[in-house]
């Protein structure tokens, strides 16, 4: 296996619900080589999202290490992993969540607005993110101006157009039908062989899982991999 | 720059209610600037007043005339350079809304008195030996385009003439200006001799007094004097400098920044809480957007900063507006105040309570969108 990517040591993550407190990640240790398409599998409540919110730095351990391309995330300050978010990964949701006042080409700008690229490069990174996707002629659309399968298009190219090493997919074909989810996987799993993105997404549907190069299944927060149920998954 | 698009299409995210917040800022704005316009001409009507210019009145009431036998002797008092008088006559032109300050004096003292008040020899001379001539100022002539020669009538809503009559007719003798005071251009000054002769009762009283002081540093005490000099009689009078008397005239109206301050304070309490339930409201509805854009990146520093420039901008546009509109209405009200156009410092004053406003009723919200947590608002907790 090529040198880890993505790593957790034990990791502990509870959530504080009014006066309960729900421990939804046990100890959990995993590696995710460089390149590598992860489908994160299991039922509903088993801690899929919570741990792919961690690795994609949108939240913090409550023990442990989650450390992405050398650097531990789980000790910087909110400041600095929204800026790390920003140079690192890239999100595509279930509900595409594109802002519906922009333009496709203003939602796919979003992430370049943090960077110091000029207005003229934005555009020309934009416009290759479109391309990648296939809709450079929808530019122009908003989200309601577009289908299911296009607003996901859209979405990708969004998580696509700072370049980031990572891309974190939630159920990225969870509102889409057969054969748009395939063409959505399809795209995901060219950027993964051509582009040489890492991929961690989570799904419940196991023709979606196929399309990985490496299937996880989590169960009660911890993590089961090749039908081995011991938290590590390395 | 580069996050206006951002902005301004996170502002007409909901056109309908955008468009309403911004029609009740714009109508306030409106009203703020007709308000402080009015409140700083009469403002400015008190800052230019002369300095070495007193006004004797009745202590009574300024309303209440006075001998016309006090000319000589308050021209007898020490310090005193000149002496002209005038009455309040009150008038209208054709119609009740047409109303015309106009004032009967004496010709050959009046423009001695305001030597700002631009007026042609020939034009003085004339008023002179007219005995219904009149001498008006540029404004007035431009509103209802009279010249010299022509006759005027005017109705009196005070007074009257031996035959019951409240007309007046008048032979426009002169046109002055006055340049260092634009607003001063809108008066009508007729011969008191004329006013005198033909009215039905008050003969021999004047309204008020204007005295020329030879020294601005003894106006108290030449006003002391004057004072003194009629006190215990019938009617004893109160000497007071124009600032002052212009202070005690507008008193007469209501305590004009008092009302103006009411009224506008209450029009922004309510409208702090109309504008900041509504950005409120807004930011509400789009708690999974505001999560996204901090799940692509942005600080919630950054987050914060593009809610309240949304309410910088809604609130700027809105005053730019209301202020604009109350700019190109305030000249109608040139009759009435004097003035043609709204002072610059209601213009920045509107633009510092616009900010005010944005900061106030953005703030919150802002803070709200600032806290957000990622996690729990994608999960719509």
């Amino acid at each position: 296996m090529s040198e880890a990517n993505i790593s957790l040591r034990n990791v502990v993550k509870h959530y504080t619900r009014g006066k309960q407190t729900v421990e939804v990640l046990h100890s959990l240790n995993l590696d995710i080589a460089k390149g590598q398409f992860v489908a994160l599998m299991g039922p509903s409540g088993s801690g899929k999202t919570t741990l792919l919110n961690l690795i994609g730095g949108l939240d913090q351990p409550t023990a442990g290490e989650v450390m992405v391309g050398g650097e531990r995330i789980d000790k910087l300050s909110s400041g600095k992993l929204a800026n790390w978010r920003a140079r690192h990964v890239g999100f595509v949701f279930q509900f595409y969540n594109l802002m519906p006042m922009l333009n496709a080409e203003r939602n796919v700008e979003l992430p370049l607005l943090l960077t110091n690229l000029s207005s003229a490069q934005r555009k020309k990174n934009v416009a290759a993110a479109l391309a990648v996707v296939g809709l450079a002629d929808r530019a122009r659309h908003k989200p309601s101006e577009l289908s299911g399968g296009q607003a996901q298009r859209v979405a990708i190219a969004r998580a696509l157009v700072a370049d980031p090493s990572l891309l974190v997919c939630d159920e990225p074909t969870g509102d889409l039908d057969r054969s748009t989810a395939d063409e959505i996987l399809g795209l995901l799993q060219t950027l993964n062989r051509q582009h040489g993105k890492t991929i961690v997404m989570v799904t419940h549907d196991p023709k979606a899982a196929e399309f990985a190069s490496r299937q996880l299944h989590m169960d009660k927060g911890q993590l089961i991999e090749s039908g081995r149920l011991n938290g590590d998954a390395r | 720059m580069k996050y206006f698009p951002l902005i301004w299409a996170g502002l007409w995210r909901k056109k309908a209610r955008t468009i309403f917040t911004l029609l009740s800022i714009v109508v306030a704005f409106l009203l703020f600037g007709m308000l402080q316009g009015v409140n700083a001409a009469f403002n400015n009507t008190v800052e230019t007043a002369n300095v070495n210019r007193l006004t004797v009145v009745s202590k009574i009431n300024f309303t209440e005339s006075l001998p016309y036998s006090y000319l000589t002797q308050i021209e007898a008092v020490p310090g005193v350079s000149a002496v002209a008088w005038f009455s309040w006559f009150g008038t209208y032109y054709q119609d009740p809304k047409n109303f015309v300050f106009s004032f009967p004096g004496d010709p050959a003292r009046l423009f001695d008195m305001y030597p700002e008040y631009k007026v042609p020899k020939e034009q003085l001379e004339a008023f002179g030996r007219t005995r219904t001539g009149a001498v008006i100022g540029v404004d007035l002539a431009t509103k209802y385009g009279w010249k010299i020669g022509d006759q005027v009538p005017l109705h009196s809503t005070i007074w009257t003439k031996p035959d019951g009559s409240s007309d007046w007719n008048f032979e426009i003798v002169g046109i002055y200006d006055v340049p260092s005071d634009p607003s001063q251009a809108n008066q009508f000054f007729f011969n008191h001799t004329y006013f005198d002769e033909a009215r039905s009762f008050g003969k021999g009283k004047v309204g008020w007094y204007v005295v020329r002081v030879k020294d601005p540093a003894q106006s108290a005490v030449v006003a002391e004097a004057i004072d003194k000099l009629f006190a215990n009689s019938p009617d004893e009078t109160k000497t007071q400098t124009e600032k002052e008397f212009q202070q005690s005239f507008l008193k007469q109206l209501g305590d004009i920044n008092f009302i103006v301050t009411s009224i506008l304070g209450a029009v922004f309490f309510s409208l702090l809480f109309a504008t900041g339930s509504t950005m409120m409201q807004s930011v509400r509805e789009r708690i999974p957007e505001l999560a996204v854009l901090k799940t692509l990146g942005f600080s919630n520093g950054g987050v914060l900063a593009l809610m309240l420039s949304e309410a910088v901008l809604l609130c700027l546009i809105a005053a730019a507006l209301g202020l604009a509109i109350a700019a190109l209405i305030f000249p109608s009200l040139k009759s009435f105040i004097g003035v043609a156009t709204l002072s610059a410092s209601v213009l920045v004053t509107g633009a510092v309570v616009a900010l005010l406003l944005a900061l106030i009723t953005g703030l919150p919200p802002a803070l709200r969108a600032q806290r957000l947590n990622i996690v729990d608002a994608l999960a719509g907790r």
